[in-house]
Parts: C-alpha cells; structure tokens; sequence
C-alpha cells in the first residue's frame, strides 16, 4: 500500500489497543445507537482470528449462549468498539480456530496459559519483575 | 471551473463522525505551478496551463525545458490545461494547491479509465448471458443485430463487441472528506477513474450550483 495512504489511515487508528491473540477470551465493548439513545453493550467470548489490514483489521469473537453457536466480527479500529478487555489468555496452536465450530462442550475448551508472550511480553515481564510498572490483577481461573 | 491536476493513489475506508465506515479515494493533489495563462485576445478562450509532478531537469526536453523556465517553475512530467471564467488572480509561476477547496465541498474527479481491451458485449454493454450447459453453445455471444430485408443494414450505435475502457471519465459531485496540506493529499468519498497512480483532474463540481457546493 501506499505510504501516503498510510499517513491518512493512522489518524484514524487507535493509538493503544490492547495485545490479545487468538485463543484469548475477550469481552468487548459495543457502543449501540438507538434512535437518540446510546448505550454500551458488552460481548464475551474467545477470539477465533485476527485478520489484519491496518486500518480495516478485524477480529473474530465466538461465543456459545444455550447451546447456540454465536460469532461477531468487529473492525478493531471502530469508534464504535468502545474496550477490549482481555478476559483470560488461553494457549493454542494456529491464527484461526474456526476447528472450535465443530467442537462442542469440553473439546471446545481452550487451556489457560499466564505465560507473557513474544518480545515485548517479556519486556513487560522484567518491568514488572522490578516493580517498575503495575502489575495487572490476578486473572480468575474460571472452574471448568 | 478551477481545477488541479493530481494522483489517484488508491482507495481505503475510514471512520466518520458516527462511526460508519465510508469508502474513499486517496488523491495526491497538487501543487501545480501555472506555465502560461491562455486568454481570450491571444488564443480564443480563457485558460490556465498548469504542470504537475516534477521531474529532474535532465529528464525535460530542451523546448520543454526553456517553457518551464519562462514560468519560473521546476520541470513537470504532466502538463494540462484547465479551462477557467476569469483569469483575475492568476499569475505565471504561480503554485496552485488543494486549498482551492474545503472540506465538505464537491469536486468532479476526471481521469482515463482502466483500459479492458476488445470486450464482448456482456462486459461492454451488460447484455445477458445464454445458458452454460444442456448444449446450448451460445455462451457470451452478442444476439440478433437487427431485422432482415428490411432495413437490411444494422443499426448504427447497436451495441457489439469493441474496444472497451482507456477513455476519459468524469466521477461528478464526490465529497471531500479530508484533506493533508502538508503532504498534498485530497480524501474524497467513492471512487475515481482510472489506476492507482494515475493522473487525475480536481476541479470545483460543475454540476452542484455554488450554493450546494459548499
């Protein structure tokens, strides 16, 4: 792409999301517009892929409500996705886990991994280790 | 109507005020230094000759090269004519830029086409198409051309098969959404004619009247 184009796209990105995979259990913020009224609506459930394009990355989020398979995809970069919470990492072996819509109840499970990843995780890891920066609150293992 | 010349650079989608998605085009408008201000008297009709992308002085003619020079202006790959009412405010060597226009304003966008070569008449025309399969073996073929002994010729402008794109076309009335001065760079809604980095004309909407306009 263009290096020009980039320079419009990057006034509209948003300057911090937060790191999460696929695999990662997220809870993201939707604002909703009806009519005048606004409100944020929260959606759970594991990130299923990443498709990344700059300014139109999108993400995948797939959650299962009675017994209903349910999946959103959200643009990352919308003004509408008001947080990305990063509710739980879970450990997993591919970019795309669209394997999980064939599996139901405890195949579906994805294991919980604590592990800080890739570079910039361990960075972290060591600011923390000196206390240099806050360390995130202990994530709730959930009871399987 | 006063225009610029400039570069479709390509398209991306950004993000309005609501949150909705729109589809724009990215065009490296400008600036454009005025080589020879055409007018009624000398040469029948009012215009201004404007240069566009610069290029190094070695890759200029010499003709070309001592044109550019009276402008006072550094040698350009594209020259072109704007055609314009009144030339109060115009001088040679001039630069002209993108804040000839504002955001929210309508420009037309002019530009050559993607050439498509020798296209059938589905392509060219949007006729319909024969059946795939069951023997058919009337596939993407243009139809009837017309009746028999009477008018015994085919009608002139009936639509065949022929050379299709590469010809000049005006995308009208697209709004400016953004504009970049410090890198030259005009954001407008929907598509432009013609390939990424090709040359395109900016002009002020011909169409829209000065009240719409804005």
């Amino acid at each position: 792409m263009n290096q020009l184009i980039r320079t419009v796209e990057q006034s509209f990105m948003k300057k911090e999301v937060p790191d999460f995979r696929p695999g990662d259990t997220l809870r993201v913020a939707v604002r909703i517009v009806e009519g005048d009224k606004e409100r944020i609506q929260n959606f759970e459930g594991v990130c299923i892929g990443r498709h990344k394009g700059g300014l139109d990355e999108t993400f995948t989020v797939r959650r299962v409500s009675f017994g209903v398979g349910m999946e959103r995809i959200f643009p990352l970069h919308s003004p509408r996705i008001e947080e990305i919470q990063v509710v739980r990492h879970g450990r997993v072996r591919r970019s795309k886990l669209y394997y999980l819509r064939d599996l139901t109840g405890k195949q579906a499970r994805i294991a919980e991994t604590r592990r800080k990843r890739g570079e910039k995780g361990r960075m972290i890891q060591l600011l923390e280790a000196e206390g240099a920066i806050e360390q995130p609150a202990e994530e709730q293992p959930k009871a399987e | 109507m006063i225009g610029i010349l400039g570069k479709k650079l390509g398209m991306t989608r950004i993000y309005d005020a609501a949150g909705s998605v729109i589809p724009v085009t990215v065009i490296q408008a400008g600036p454009c230094p005025v080589l020879q201000i055409k007018n009624v008297e000398r040469d029948g009709y009012n215009a201004l000759q404007l240069g566009f992308d610069e290029i190094p002085e070695r890759k200029a003619n010499k003709p070309m090269t001592g044109h550019f020079k009276r402008a006072g202006a550094t040698p350009q790959r594209l020259v072109r004519e704007v055609r314009i009412d009144s030339l109060d405010g115009f001088a040679l060597g001039q630069q002209l830029d993108l804040s000839l226009f504002a955001i929210g304003e309508k420009v037309d966008v002019i530009g050559v086409s993607k050439g498509r070569g020798f296209a059938g008449p589905m392509k060219r025309h949007h006729s319909s198409r024969g059946p795939e399969t069951h023997g058919s073996m009337y596939h993407r073929r243009a139809g009837s051309v017309g009746a028999s002994a009477d008018p015994s010729r085919v009608l002139k402008g009936k639509h065949m098969a022929g050379h299709m794109g590469a010809e000049q076309v005006t995308a009208q009335n697209l709004v400016v959404v953004r504009m970049d001065p410090t890198n030259n760079l005009l954001v407008v809604r929907g598509s432009v004619p013609g390939c990424n980095n090709g040359y395109v004309m900016i002009r002020k909407s011909k169409r829209a009247s000065a009240g719409a306009r804005k």
